[in-house]
């Protein structure tokens, strides 16, 4: 056993991601950044816990505190679990409270334009599939979603096709983030420790900022 | 085939691949703070793991501290538990902590340059977006999520793919009143907002070279406005001379190892890019932000754009961006009120922004009315605008000298705008809501067009309220 490794690895095995279906939410716009997704106010906090609240906070509400009929907010997309954007989606701050927001309030995928690579890796960190369609089939997908929030859409994280009634669409995602969703392996925490010996090899080759 | 400094530093603290593909990449240097750590070491404690190497991480306290109150309690609860609870980890898990009372807090990516910490040649991580800043040095420095925090504290690496290089040549000499801000946003409004995604910025040229560390700083500060992960200079003499002697330097016999290591990272001058882009420096005027990103800024003597004149692909986001500011198009910023002055932040609240500006601030006033606050990037370089006057400058001419932290970049503390005040702001982000009011709108500008709007009452070319042009 490592000296400063005493945790329990079967607590950090996660099971496989293949594919996430549900019906989706249309939140559109494009470069919709972190600090929309959750406001800085909101992360005064110690641990990510209730965070899901805070999702889209300043836009759901007015500063009056009145409901905006923001489409998170609306009966009709109740139950959602596949949150669809536009381009650049999670630009900005990596404040990972963001994917856990998002999450947190229940959503399970995102379809989009683009995502910002920090948001990207943390959302695949959690598990949080975020997938990249054109913008004609976003269009399309967003169209449908819009006139029968019904529709289930199926996001296959194996063969990168969305399926959504009658449309069906390839979509992208970083080959590392694929392969770590489909093993079960998207957090690399388990991974990163079963290597710390080489890490200390390395660690004495590598200069560290030191007082003097 | 020669390499390019991110390469090499890439290559050098590579541990191996991971079984998704990914490499796994060793910290030189970790940095943390209050609001994306807690999380981190409640993971740590949840999963029964010590930090591996606790002498590479080193801990401030800027994004929710109060810039006007230093007695604890803080007024706000939250804020208090958390600089508490930072205290404690770094206590319990033996990491040294920049915390209020050693005069060596305020914002992260200031701290680290001050103390020597950042290093050319090394690789950095931190729990924000800004750490591209410490790329002025000549290292790689990522911004990561709080799960990664939790990885670098467990192991000192992290899961990641290496990035594309784009080298950006900025050349030729800069007119009077243009500064390294105005660079970075013409840059960013040239390349687009998300238009360096999955690339690192390599900035180079003549105009680079001859910018000091700290305007290369500002560059690289806001290379992830720009969509870039990464941003970074080649070390030279300047970056050398900014390091020698610092607390965390190397010193003595070290310090000449480390310089020639230092050297050796530098881009080839056959390294292979992965795309080029040329800008002239002539070119660029003081350029200010009209929308709700960083890339919708013109130069001062624009007329804001009508969506119609943007690409498509821009025009939805340009609609949406003059109904939140509520603007028209084809006015001109300048001549537009404005209601607060935000100088500070880790972009431009170090030393030679508050000097620089300070020439032109002697013996003006803010106009009347406006809420003009200048809050210093650390304790440190609070104590040298005190020994050099420049505090005194500043609240002669009615501005609010604060203590050091991110204050209203982000409105985490209680320094927020208020409605739908228009602020002129050395910072970097204009999004929505970012400066603490849902409604808030802010105007990214060089820290002397914020002075320059201050003491007008209204956005203003600086060179001429200042007599520059």
């Amino acid at each position: 056993m490592l000296e400063w490794f005493s945790g329990n690895p079967k607590s950090m095995s996660l099971s496989p991601i293949a594919q996430v279906t549900g019906r989706g939410v249309v939140v559109a716009g494009d470069d919709i950044d972190t600090d929309r997704i959750i406001p800085a106010r909101y992360m005064r906090c110690i641990t990510f816990d209730g965070l899901g609240e805070y999702l889209f906070r300043d836009v759901r509400q007015t500063p009056e505190g009145k409901n905006t009929n923001h489409p998170i907010d609306d009966p009709k997309y109740k139950g959602a679990t596949i949150l669809i954007s536009g381009m650049n989606f999670g630009c900005g701050s990596s404040r990972e409270h963001a994917p856990q927001a998002i999450a947190r309030a229940g959503f399970k995928a995102v379809i989009a334009g683009g995502f910002a690579e920090i948001f990207f890796g943390n959302s695949t960190t959690l598990g949080l599939p975020c997938a990249t369609a054109t913008r004609k089939d976003l269009n399309a997908l967003m169209s449908l979603i819009q006139k029968d929030p019904t529709t289930i859409v199926k996001i296959d994280v194996e063969k990168l096709q969305v399926t959504a009634g009658p449309l069906s669409f390839a979509v992208t995602l970083k080959a590392s983030a694929q392969q770590g969703l489909l093993s079960g392996r998207y957090d690399a925490i388990a991974d990163l420790l079963a290597n710390l010996p080489k890490v200390k090899e390395l660690a004495g080759r590598i200069p560290s900022a030191t007082a003097s | 085939m020669g390499k390019t400094l991110f390469q090499k530093v890439w290559d050098r603290h590579a541990v191996g691949i991971l079984p998704d593909g990914s490499t796994q990449l060793f910290v030189g240097t970790h940095l943390i703070h209050e609001v994306t750590s807690p999380q981190a070491f409640g993971m740590l404690r949840d999963l029964g793991l010590k930090v591996a190497f606790p002498s590479r991480t080193f801990a401030t306290v800027d994004h929710i501290v109060p810039t006007d109150q230093r007695t604890e309690p803080f007024r706000d609860s939250l804020a208090d538990a958390m600089i508490k609870e930072l205290r404690k980890n770094c206590s319990e898990f033996g990491v040294t902590f920049f915390d209020i009372p050693s005069g060596k807090q305020g914002i992260v990516h200031i701290v680290g340059p001050e103390q020597g910490i950042t290093q050319p040649g090394t690789t950095i991580a931190c729990g924000d977006s800004h750490t591209s800043t410490h790329g002025a040095f000549g290292a790689v420095a990522f911004g990561i999520g709080t799960s990664q925090v939790r990885d670098v504290l467990a192991t000192q690496t992290m899961a990641l793919s290496p990035l594309k290089v784009r080298k950006i040549e900025v050349r030729g000499k800069l007119g009077p009143g243009v500064y390294a801000k105005d660079i970075i946003l013409h840059i960013i409004r040239t390349l687009g907002v998300n238009g360096g995604t999955g690339y690192a910025y390599e900035y180079c040229g003549s105009t680079i070279e001859g910018l000091s560390l700290e305007e290369r700083m500002t560059i690289c500060n806001m290379s992830i406005e720009g969509g870039a992960r990464a941003g970074y200079v080649n070390p030279d003499e300047k970056t050398f001379e900014y390091l020698k002697g610092r607390p965390y330097s190397p010193k003595g016999k070290e310090w000449d190892v480390a310089v020639a290591e230092w050297k050796k990272v530098v881009s080839d001058a056959d390294a292979v890019y992965d795309d080029v882009k040329i800008f002239e420096a002539s070119e660029i005027r003081p350029t200010v932000t009209w929308g709700i990103n960083p890339g919708q800024g013109i130069f001062i003597d624009e007329a804001i754009p009508s969506p119609e004149q943007l690409p498509e692909a821009d025009r939805a986001s340009a609609k949406e961006a003059l109904e939140f500011m509520k603007f028209k198009a084809g006015e001109k910023l300048a001549g537009q009120k404005i209601q607060v002055a935000f100088f500070g932040s880790c972009t431009n609240a170090r030393i030679s922004d508050f000097l620089e500006a300070s020439k032109f601030l002697k013996g003006r006033k803010v106009a009347p009315g406006i809420r003009a606050i200048a809050v210093p990037g650390s304790q440190g370089v609070s104590k040298i605008c005190a020994e050099m006057g420049i505090d005194k400058i500043f609240r002669e001419a009615g501005f609010d000298w604060r203590e050091a932290g991110c204050s209203m970049c982000l409105g985490m503390n209680p320094d927020q705008l208020v409605g739908d005040e228009i602020c002129a702001s050395s910072s970097n982000r204009n999004f929505k809501g970012r400066q603490g009011s849902p409604t808030g709108r802010t105007l990214l500008m060089s820290p002397v067009m914020v002075v320059a709007a201050a003491v007008t009452g209204q956005v203003s070319d600086a060179r001429m309220v200042f007599g520059k042009s």
